[in-house]
């Protein structure tokens, strides 16, 4: 109830514990998108460039165009997937159906609530980018052992994105307003994050904006852990990036919903 | 420790520079039905927030179990259920799981759970209904399972927002029943309504709010004795007769212009001096309720 320091315990499990009971009724629609889009985008993006672009040169490789694409499509589904259940789905659960005010009527904080939305919107993300992984290395577009290291990955991006979109819900006075962020932020990064071409083909300039946006390193790092090509320097300067705005972003985000919610 | 499961000590509640509950103080006893009335705004709501530290105080102090409420709100809140005014159930959830779930956020083990919602069901008469999805139930329903779910947790203390608005009349006798029964359990139960028949008859004491202060507290039929009487005169339409009458007698009255009370307090002659003077058929003698004692004291132009 302070509205200080965060009051967080485990208790966020519950709430975890809570979205994880409501989802899994529809988990064939859960289960079916994360399976269905890398096909749909490979299919799509994959023949219909094979022609145009042969192959691509990123960071000293030569690499076919869907090699180059596919572990994007996994980045961005982390993104997307944690933005949407923190911005859209927890407004939902605040705003109209009044599922906070229910559960601050038990021994859980706000803190505590919050927290676990986040932690289940990383969730999803985890579990999204686990079924596409696994169909990517159908097509063999994903090496191992590296690729195991896009689990820890979504679920952090997943904490990332997550926060942000709670950042919004914090603000937003109507659910249209979300609309916002996703034109100003979240689409812009979906095509200038590396994600369809390599950013060396960007200016120089735009290539340091580039650098200064998440959705730029969780590619990153996606893309060298399935080419089997990451580094330690590329898992301590973008995981370093992720792992410091989560720490910023995560608490941030509690704050203003304790400021929203608290009155 | 004390009788008192809550202690309100001048507390306060402000939103900005507005001041919604205005310094009030008041006990509710361990076992007691205790009613919150007042207008629309009266500060009902923020009042009811405070005890579950749902809300800050922005002044005073307030104890539940002993426990002061700013620091001891898990304890308390594991010990309290909540129906709120507004619905709060989860709509993407059937009925017997917006139970069960609920029991995860009191730490209750799933075993537990399921039996207390199999029982809780049946109490509410909501049985047959388990598996059907929140948006197909009926107001009366939800309201039900609200309560319902208030319980799950076995509080000893039960917080009931307008638990009866919008219920048909069907509904809200049974649901008085059932409040009834959960107090004689040995549940202190705070509520407040709209309605003040179903105040008059649940409620040991309540107090009436208004403009965020306390303007009386008591027994429902204490109040109505104090304030106007066992008995009213009730005159529609009003003949001059009649008003000149009440004046000169300096009888306690309302004149509403084409309605007219006279509190005679329990002098029943003069409602056959009336009859057999003036407005024969226009006149009747009735018992004094709390609804006369809440108009009079909060007055009755319209609120926000
Ligand atoms: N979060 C808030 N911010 C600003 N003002 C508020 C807030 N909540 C309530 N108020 C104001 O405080 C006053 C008391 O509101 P409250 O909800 O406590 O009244 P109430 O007695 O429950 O009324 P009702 O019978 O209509 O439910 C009202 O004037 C209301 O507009
Ligand atoms: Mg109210």
């Amino acid at each position: 109830m302070s509205q200080s320091a965060p009051q967080l315990s485990w208790r966020l499990l519950r709430v975890w514990r809570r979205d994880w009971l409501v989802t899994r009724k529809s988990w064939l629609i859960g289960f079916m998108t994360p399976l269905l889009e890398p096909i749909l985008y490979i299919t799509s993006l994959g023949f219909g460039f094979r022609i145009l672009i042969p192959e691509i040169q990123y960071e000293g490789h030569t690499l076919t165009y869907v090699v180059f694409m596919a572990p994007a499509i996994i980045a961005t589904n982390i993104m997307y997937t944690a933005f949407m259940e923190n911005s859209f789905s927890s407004f939902v659960r605040m705003y109209y159906q009044k599922t906070y005010d229910a559960i601050r009527a038990t021994p859980l904080s706000v803190d505590e609530i919050i927290a676990g939305e986040i932690m289940w919107g990383a969730t999803k993300s985890l579990m999204a980018a686990t079924i596409m992984a696994t169909v990517l290395s159908l097509f063999g577009l994903v090496r191992y052992p590296t690729g195991l290291g896009l689990l820890p990955l979504a679920f952090l991006g997943g904490l990332l994105f997550g926060a942000i979109g709670m950042l919004f819900t914090a603000f937003v006075k109507s659910i249209d307003m979300f609309n916002l962020p996703i034109f100003l932020l979240i689409t812009p990064m979906y095509l200038f994050s590396g994600t369809f071409f390599p950013l060396e083909n960007l200016p120089n300039w735009a290539q340091s904006v580039a650098w200064a946006l998440p959705l730029t390193h969780l590619v990153s790092l996606a893309r060298n852990l399935c080419l089997g090509t990451v580094s330690w320097m590329n898992v301590l300067v973008s995981g370093g990036y992720l792992l410091a705005a989560t720490m910023l972003l995560v608490p941030l985000a509690l704050r203003l919903m304790r400021r929203r919610l608290i009155q | 420790m004390s009788d008192n499961v809550i202690e309100v000590r001048e507390v306060q509640k402000r939103y900005g520079t507005f001041t919604a509950v205005d310094g009030i103080s008041f006990d509710v006893k361990r076992g007691e039905l205790f009613g919150l009335l007042g207008p629309n705004g009266a500060g009902k709501t923020s009042t009811i927030r405070m005890i579950y530290g749902f809300s800050p105080l922005s002044g005073g102090s307030l104890r539940v179990f002993g426990h002061d409420i700013t620091t001891g709100w898990r304890d308390v809140r594991a010990r309290l259920g909540v129906c709120h005014q507004e619905d709060s159930l989860d709509e993407e959830m059937s009925v017997r799981d917006n139970l069960e779930i609920f029991a995860g956020f009191f730490g209750i083990p799933r075993a537990v759970a399921r039996d207390r919602a199999n029982r809780l069901l049946e109490f509410f008469g909501l049985e047959n209904r388990e598996k059907a999805s929140v948006r197909e139930l009926s107001g009366g329903m939800m309201r039900r399972l609200a309560i319902a779910r208030a319980l799950i947790n076995e509080p000893d203390l039960l917080i009931l927002d307008e638990p009866t608005t919008g219920l048909d009349p069907q509904t809200r006798h049974q649901l008085w029943e059932k409040l009834a029964r959960l107090k004689n359990q040995g549940v202190t139960i705070i509520l407040t309504t709209h309605y003040m028949e179903e105040a008059a008859q649940l409620c040991d004491r309540l107090i009436i709010v208004d403009h965020g202060k306390i303007l009386v507290e008591g027994r429902p039929r204490d109040l109505v004795a104090q304030f106007v009487g066992k008995q009213i005169i009730e005159s529609s339409p009003v003949c001059e007769g009649l008003r000149r009458f009440v004046t000169e007698r300096g009888l306690e009255h309302e004149d509403l212009g084409h309605r007219m009370l006279i509190y005679c307090k329990d002098d029943e002659n003069i409602y056959h001096e009336i009859t057999k003077t003036y407005c024969q058929d226009n006149c009747i003698l009735r018992m004094g309720t709390l609804e006369d004692v809440f108009l009079k004291l909060t007055g009755r132009e319209l609120r926000e």
